[in-house]
């Protein structure tokens, strides 16, 4: 007889059923579809996170430059003849992070919740030539700084300059404990091997997919860093990111090449859990003076740009409108209850007139109630995975972004490039001397940051299912309470004296 | 069956208060077919309410089968009412989203009666009523006449102890009116069944054993009682 009449009475009254459940399923569909991009935008950020930090880091220690200071390696106060072709093929360490002595590695691995640490250090090979134009005549040499000097001469004959290549290389610690982190833990290896412990003095080199692409580079090429010649025994894949290197190297030929024995500019560290990272971030701060620790949560609140604003946008705005509509679905599943009750309080008083307990027609009702709400909740399901689909489908693609802070987190900080020359001017006999400091054609760090594109997928969880079912039962029993309860309060005699 | 004692019902209306029972005072006895005239307004229906359980007296005893019904609990009313008080209503107030067969088993439900033994009682009691051809026919599509008659199937599905109509034929015209008023006068006969009808109407009244009058709230038993018209 339940069902019976519950089934009858959903019939009779179908176009206020369906409308009620067509409210529950659009605040649904509504909550799922904005549960399900919120996972896609968070599931983004922890790629991009991840991407940028590398995987099982937890914490990454570095250190601003000191003003003023260059990477060590480069040349300097060489001597330059009118007409000579000069050629420069140098490894430096990146000039946006100051370096850390190696030492620390292991100082950071001891300490109290550290899992585990490793070093690296993030290089710039620059390979240039430029031809120096030919001066002549009797004015004296440009100053340091620039212009040419006074007098009658002046420069003739061409002058030439040539960028070369410029290559980012990562020096990787390759000891075991350290493998699972650093800039290579990222990468897929899709041809060759990748870098061993063995591997630690020898002249090998893992490339990354875009560049061994672009330069032509397969397993068994070769590239030279700093006039030395590599071997490219594998080749990885790193998620599309211009903070990942073009070339990985064992940490001691980094070093020895970029004449930056014993340093890194990198430390990236594991904590043994998610709840000692904080604790850790304090113990490398005191153990390791001047370093800048910097966690993923702190990176996190560095990320701009679509991805940080699809972020919000999910997390505030999605989230309060999911849930307005979804309260204003039950709103209007409670009124349209509570009407239907009334409009039937001469069916309900006869049933207790014939001997049925109050809450026999409470349960009548609830039962309506839930009915519709399951059908809402399964429509609005059905809703959301189209909206999840919906999101995937049209979604643009999200770009985030670390800005160039110098000392930040990121691997690698910012890169830059320096091609330029050192202060100090040419000998007299010609020439110029570009301006001192940064170098004619540095890139400095203002100019870089790391950007990520991701593609934001909004895929539906169990979770999001379960809340759905949950909703739906909620928000018919809301309505059924509450027409139930206005069916209780009904007497007999006076729902039977009611005029319908 | 019934015995009433200075039974009082009162109204609040506004500032002041209707007296819709204003001291009644019966003794109804059991198989007896009792019709309660008067004046639209004066108590009759309010009476039957209060006969039913349906609401409780203001003051005053009821006594139902030797039981104080304003001293029983709601629940306990209720399934007084379950049991042993059919109803028959002037407007039939049958379930319309339900069949024939199916408003009678709605009066079996209280009683837990299974499925099975419901479909079985219902059908019968559809066909002790002449309808038993119409049992899967909704409200809608049954005449007046025959919508009473499935009223007449739920109150005595039950084998109730009483049987209360208020102005079961006020919706019907001449002719059904005599149909139903002859089909319950038979089913009084054979089941032997308290009945206490409420009515306007003179041809209804002559029927009863006895009649009552019900004016300004008071109940006067007519000391005639007269044999029920065959």
């Amino acid at each position: 007889m339940f069902f019976t009449y519950l089934r009858r009475e959903l019939r009779r009254r179908i176009r206020q059923a369906s409308f009620i459940a067509l409210g529950l399923a659009v605040g649904i569909g509504l909550v799922i579809t904005v549960t399900a991009a919120s996972s896609g935008v968070k599931s983004a950020e922890g790629g991009v996170l991840k991407n940028l930090y590398g995987v099982g880091t937890d914490a990454t220690v570095t250190k601003s430059p000191t003003a003023g200071s260059f990477a060590a390696g480069r040349p300097s106060n060489f001597n330059f003849k009118s007409g000579e072709t000069v050629k420069i093929d140098t490894l430096t360490a990146t000039r946006s992070l100051g370096t850390l002595d190696d030492s620390a590695v292991t100082t950071i691995s001891k300490l109290k919740g550290v899992a585990a640490a490793s070093g690296a250090l993030t290089a710039d090979s620059v390979n240039t030539t430029f031809k120096i134009p030919s001066f002549s005549g009797s004015g004296s040499s440009g100053s340091s700084g620039g212009a040419p000097g006074g007098g009658t001469g002046g420069f003739s004959g061409p002058g030439s300059f040539n960028t070369g290549n410029t290559v980012s290389v990562d020096g990787v610690d390759l000891a075991s404990s350290a493998q699972a982190l650093g800039p290579l833990s990222n990468g897929t290896l899709t041809s060759g091997r990748t870098l061993k412990a063995s591997d630690a003095n020898s002249d090998v080199a893992v490339i990354d997919s875009s560049y061994a692409k672009s330069a032509s580079l397969k397993a068994g090429s070769e590239v030279t860093l700093a006039s030395t010649k590599f071997t490219v025994v594998g080749i990885v894949s790193v998620s599309a990111s211009d903070s990942s290197a073009d070339v990985y190297v064992p940490l001691a030929r980094a070093q020895a090449l970029s004449k930056s024995t014993g340093k890194v500019n990198t430390i990236y560290v594991a904590a043994d859990s998610a709840s000692d990272i904080s604790a850790v971030q304090k113990e490398i701060t005191k153990a390791v003076s001047g370093a800048t620790v910097t966690t993923s949560s702190d990176l996190a609140s560095e990320v701009t740009g679509s991805l940080s604003s699809a972020s919000s946008l999910a997390n505030n705005l999605g989230k309060w409108l999911a849930i307005a509509v979804l309260v204003a679905a039950f709103l209007l599943a409670s009124l349209l209850t509570m009407s239907a009750v009334s409009r039937r309080v001469r069916e309900f008083g006869t049933l207790k007139a014939l001997g049925w307990r109050s809450r026999r027609v409470i349960g009548q009702v609830m039962g309506e109630s839930v009915a519709i709400g399951v059908i809402g909740g399964i429509a609005g399901v059905a809703l959301g995975f189209a909206g999840a689909a919906i999101v995937s489908a049209v979604a643009p693609a999200l770009s985030a972004s670390v800005g160039p802070t110098t000392g930040s987190a990121t691997p690698g900080g910012a890169r830059s490039f320096s091609g330029g020359f050192p202060s100090g001017g040419g000998s007299g006999s010609g020439g110029f001397s570009p301006p001192s400091g940064t170098g004619g054609f540095a890139r400095t760090a203002a100019d870089a940051g790391h950007s990520v594109v991701v593609h934001l997928t909004a895929s539906v969880t169990v979770d999001a299912v379960v809340l759905a079912v949950v909703l739906a039962l909620a928000g018919g029993l809301i309505a059924g309470t509450l027409g139930g309860w206005r069916a209780a309060r009904l007497r007999p005699a006076a729902a039977l004296a009611r005029v319908e | 069956m019934y015995k009433l004692t200075d039974v009082r019902k009162d109204y609040p209306k506004g500032r002041s208060v209707v007296h819709a029972l204003a001291g009644v005072d019966a003794v109804i006895e059991d198989g007896e077919w009792l019709a309660i005239q008067g004046p639209t307004g004066h108590g009759k229906s309010t009476l039957l309410q209060v006969l039913g359980g349906l609401d409780r007296p203001t003051s005053g005893i009821v006594e139902f089968d030797g039981q104080n019904l304003g001293e029983l609990r709601e629940s306990e009313v209720t399934r007084v009412r379950a049991t042993s008080i059919g109803f028959i209503f002037q407007t039939f107030n049958l379930i319309p989203t339900l069949s024939a067969q199916e408003n009678v088993e709605v009066a079996l439900v209280p009683l837990g009666a299974g499925p099975a033994e419901r479909r079985a009682r219902a059908a019968a009691a559809l066909e002790s009523v002449g309808l038993g051809e119409r049992e899967r026919h909704l409200p809608s599509e049954l005449s007046g006449g025959q919508q009473q008659r499935v009223a007449i199937a739920r109150a005595l599905v039950k084998e109730p102890k009483v049987v209360l109509a208020d102005e079961p034929t006020g919706n019907l015209d001449e002719g059904t009116r005599d149909d139903i008023m002859g089909l319950l006068e038979k089913l009084w006969r054979e089941r032997g069944i308290t009945l206490i009808v409420v009515t306007h109407d003179s041809a209804v009244a002559r029927r009863a054993q006895r009649i009552a009058v019900m004016r300004k709230g008071r109940l006067t038993i007519k000391q005639d009682t007269r044999p029920a018209v065959t």
